[in-house]
Formats: structure tokens, sequence, C-alpha cells
């Protein structure tokens, strides 16, 4: 009998490991940055030019990064859900815009909408490399001592705004 | 014949005629420049043939043309401008993309199963192989034939000899 269970048995166990292997996704490759602190950049704004945003000038609050671009088609895809989550004014979203050209992306916020709190500009994508960015959309999740505490790899849809982000948001807004 | 021939050589001189009228060279890009320094570029692609491009991810970073890798070479070329060692620059990817990056894997907890799970799973394969075949060993058994069962087989074989010659 176990001459016919032991293939039976062995082949299950496989089975078992090779479709776990088929809900995981290889493109999404955990960031070293959770739990460590957000890289620190200064960067010009997109709207106003001349003025610079500081890493450092969101210390105190929860806020979200979210990477974007105009060129990017996937970004178009969660952007009238980041333009809903800032109308509601449960947090702020600051936008890297990646290796975009200025007037592009300008007229690409005037059509879809802004739910930028800032842009910043990263034309090179040096801080893209910084936060560890290969695919826009990402979006961080930044704590109120500036650490990372979630990444967002592609675009954020209504199910993970419902079950990781938002609950975190609230949790690390309820924190000192 | 000589008409299969004609045809060949018509096709061939239409063919060849075209790559003159529209040379391949105008639609391909223009190669990108090479840093000035051939140290540098040495040294980066030495780096960047054991670096995994996490757009295309089974190509190396010094294999691949999409935009992540251009933008990691060049990182890698600055950084190799302002010296820093090897080490720090892999370090320095590492710290930001994680250790998906290298080919090579560390050896460290979490990749344990990875680096010796190969020879787990070979050891448990021939430690099988060895109990099966042992096993199999202790069932045969030496059983001796009567006079009657000998002259029985005999009979059998010699009868198969004179069915082939037929």
């Amino acid at each position: 009998m176990t001459r016919y269970l032991m293939p039976l048995a062995f082949f299950i166990i496989l089975a078992v490991f090779l479709l776990i292997g088929l809900t995981l996704n290889p493109r999404q490759v955990p960031s070293p940055l959770i739990d460590k602190p957000a890289p620190k950049f200064q960067l010009n704004q997109l709207h106003v030019p001349e003025e610079i945003m500081s890493s450092d000038d969101n210390l105190g609050k929860v806020w979200m990064l979210n990477v974007w671009a105009s060129w990017c088609v996937a970004c178009r895809d969660e952007h009238p859900l980041l333009v809903q989550l800032a109308n509601s004014g449960i947090v702020p979203i600051y936008g890297l815009n990646y290796k975009d050209d200025r007037n592009t992306a300008l007229q690409w916020l005037k059509r879809y909408g802004d739910p930028y709190a800032i842009s910043i500009v990263d034309t090179d994508g040096k801080v893209g490399i910084d936060y560890g960015v290969y695919g826009v959309p990402e979006t961080y999740v930044i704590d109120k001592k500036g650490i990372i505490r979630h990444k967002q790899i592609g675009p954020v849809t209504v199910d993970s705004l419902e079950k990781k982000i938002l609950p975190l948001i609230k949790e690390l807004q309820s924190q000192a | 014949m000589m008409h299969q021939f004609s045809a060949v050589v018509k096709v061939t001189i239409f063919v060849f005629v075209l790559f003159l009228i529209f040379p391949l060279s105008t639609w391909s890009k223009e190669a990108l420049p090479v840093a000035e320094d051939p140290e540098v570029e040495k040294r980066m692609l030495a780096l960047t043939v054991d670096l995994r491009c996490l757009v295309c991810q089974n190509e190396s970073i010094a294999d691949s043309r999409a935009e992540f890798s251009n933008d990691i070479r060049r990182e890698i070329r600055e950084q190799i401008k302002a010296d820093k060692t090897d080490k720090e620059i892999v370090q320095f990817l590492v710290d930001r993309y994680g250790d998906f990056v290298l080919y090579n894997p560390p050896m460290k907890p979490t990749t344990i199963l990875l680096w010796f799970g190969p020879v787990i799973l070979f050891v448990i394969g021939v430690s099988s192989l060895i109990v099966f075949l042992r096993r199999r060993r202790l069932q045969i058994e030496d059983v001796t034939l009567s006079q009657e069962q000998l002259k029985e087989a005999e009979a059998l074989l010699n009868e198969n000899k004179k069915g082939k010659n037929v």
C-alpha cells in the first residue's frame, strides 16, 4: 500500500509548492528600505521650480510619497483613487515626478487631476535610485519620524488601500 | 534547373538592391556614447555582469538596455569616478534594492535553504535509493530446483532452439 501512497504523497507536496509559487509575483521584490529612515532629498518643486522641498519638511506627520510620471500608463489607473484619497483629507500625498518633462507633467496633472500637496521633480532619477524605485508607480507610506513603513509596488488599488494602507496610516497617525 | 537558378539569382539581386536603397543602418539608433574612460567602463562592466536588472529580471544590468539599467550603469560609473570600492558600490545597490539585485546571493539565515537545498535533496535521493536496493536484494531468495524441474527447463530451452532453426 505505501508503495503507491508514497509517490502520491510526494506528488501532492510538490503540487502544493508549485501552487504557492503560482500565486507569488516575481516582480514584487521586497524592499530593504522598510522600517528604515526614508532617504533624504532636496528637490525643486514641479509647479514652482524656484522652490525647493526637503524630505525633512514632512517630519512630524504621516505622509505618502507617490512616484509618478506622465509616460507611465499604470499611473493613470491609480490616479482617480489618489485624487479621491487626497480629497478625503486623510493623508497628504506628495508626488515624485520621476524622469519626466516638466511641461508634459503639468499638462498631465491638469487633465487627470492633481492629488499632490506638492510635486517634486527628479529629472535624472537619482532620488528614485535612493528609494529603490524600479517600476513606476510606486508608493511609500512614511511615518512621523520619517521612517518608511510600507512600499506599494505598482498601482494603488482599492483592495490595497482598504486592507493595508489606510489601516496602517490610521495606526501611524495615532502614534506620538 | 536553369530556370530555377535564374529565379534565385533574381531574388538575390532584388534583395541586394533593396538593401542598397534602404540601408539598415539608417534605421538603427546611434550607438550610446561609451564613457570616456575605458578603465571605468571595464570596472563597471565587471560589476554589472553579476547584478540583476529588476525590470527585466532574467538579464544582467550589463546586458540589459532597459532604462533602469542605463540609470544604474550611470550611477556606478559616477561612483567609480568618485573612488568608491567595488564593495561599497555593491553595498550601495543592495541597501536600495535588496539582495535580489545580486545574482550570487549571500549566505545568511534566510538563504540557507537556497544554498543547501539541492545538497539535502541529493542526500535524500541517494539514501532512499540505497534503502530501496538493499530491501530488494533481501527479497531475492535462492531456490533450488528439483531434478524434474531441471529437466523440464532443459526441454523448454531445447524447444526454443529448435523453433529458432525453423
